[in-house]
């Protein structure tokens, strides 16, 4: 689970993606006067990349953690899942969210 | 002793209920860095250059799996695309402001920044506005760093039977739920994961899933919302 790329190849990617993350802030706010406004069909795009991408981060970790889908109570981190998005649903706080995620893994692995 | 504006104070005082919110979510960037082998100061250097959470820990996961550079970066840039959206609907509030006040303000600019600040200027509109989003995106940008060092510092000293690694998915978990919020943007989701998890399942190489899984989540959400489904 350790990366093998040196550390000066990780500040690369750092700057890279530093630069172009800011490239991104400060589109709009820089070109205000010349583009104003998004184009309607991108707006409406951009509004589906957090549920897209956010749940693409969450789903392979969830259902097939070790790279092969697992759809079964022996996979304690869907387990595990479920219960944190339940109380991510009820709470909508991150941190609680953590900790129910958290204590069902610890609770399956050590205790039963 | 020079005061500070009263606009910026407030800005810290209307975001202090955020600042609990993201230390969780700073800790785990933290933790996450060491988990895959890089160094405290990568944590830091992700924490201050790229300033972005999501895109931070998407990486920090890419990187503890070797995947290809490009398809870390390009993953960074599709997880921050949102921010376009931030960016062009605070931007008519900002042009009045020099060169390096646009600067500092787009280093800053976050969705909580962006929310916290779209909601003073249309509320009162005698607002400093520089002075007022500094006082929010400053202060939750100062807690950000505190809590990422934190957890590189823990992250560092935790056994690795604890599964820390899991803290990562959650934080996502986390964001994805508020993200669900009509019938398109459910679509956009439950098909994004679906194709993640199969392209995963099927052995696809280089980590391409989250680029793949964001096109056809937003196709997918596209989709809905032209056959009238944002109810």
């Amino acid at each position: 689970m350790a990366t093998s790329y040196d550390p000066l190849t990780v500040w690369g990617v750092i700057v890279v993606a530093g630069v172009l993350t800011f490239g991104i802030r400060a589109s709009f706010i820089y070109l205000f006067g010349h583009i104003d406004t998004v184009p309607p069909r991108v707006k409406s795009a951009l509004e589906y990349v957090p549920a897209a991408v956010f749940a693409a981060l969450v789903f392979p970790a969830v259902v097939a953690p070790a790279g092969d889908v697992a759809l079964s109570l022996g996979n304690e981190r869907l387990v595990a899942g479920v219960l944190a998005a339940l109380a991510a649903w009820y709470t909508e706080r991150v941190f609680v969210t953590i900790a129910v995620g958290m204590g069902a893994l610890w609770f399956l692995r050590f205790v039963v | 002793m020079p005061t500070l504006p009263s606009d910026f104070v407030d800005g810290v005082r209307d975001a202090a209920p955020l600042h609990l919110g993201i230390v969780p979510f700073g800790l785990v960037a933290g933790v996450a860095a060491v988990e895959q082998g890089l160094s405290i100061f990568h944590a830091i250097g992700f924490s201050t250059v790229v300033f972005a959470g999501a895109s931070q820990l998407a990486m920090i996961e890419l990187l503890g799996s070797d995947a290809p550079l490009a398809i870390v970066v390009g993953t960074a840039v599709v997880v921050n695309l949102r921010m376009l959206m931030y960016s062009a609907s605070i931007a008519p509030y900002f042009r009045d402001f020099a060169a390096r006040s646009k600067t500092i303000a787009s280093y800053l600019l976050t969705d909580q920044a962006f929310a916290l600040s779209l909601a003073r200027y249309n509320r009162e509109t005698g607002t400093d506005r520089f002075a007022y989003y500094v006082g929010v995106a400053f202060s939750l940008w100062a807690v950000w760093q505190v809590a990422t060092v934190a957890g590189a510092v823990l992250g560092t000293g935790l056994p690795p039977e604890w599964g820390l690694g899991f803290a990562a998915p959650l934080v996502f978990l986390a964001l994805l739920v508020p993200a669900l919020k009509d019938r398109a943007s459910a679509a956009s989701g439950v098909v994004g994961g679906t194709v993640a998890v199969a392209v995963v399942a099927a052995g696809i190489p280089f980590h391409l899933d989250i680029i793949v899984a964001a096109i056809a989540g937003v196709a997918a959400g596209l989709t809905v919302e032209s056959f009238g489904g944002d109810a």
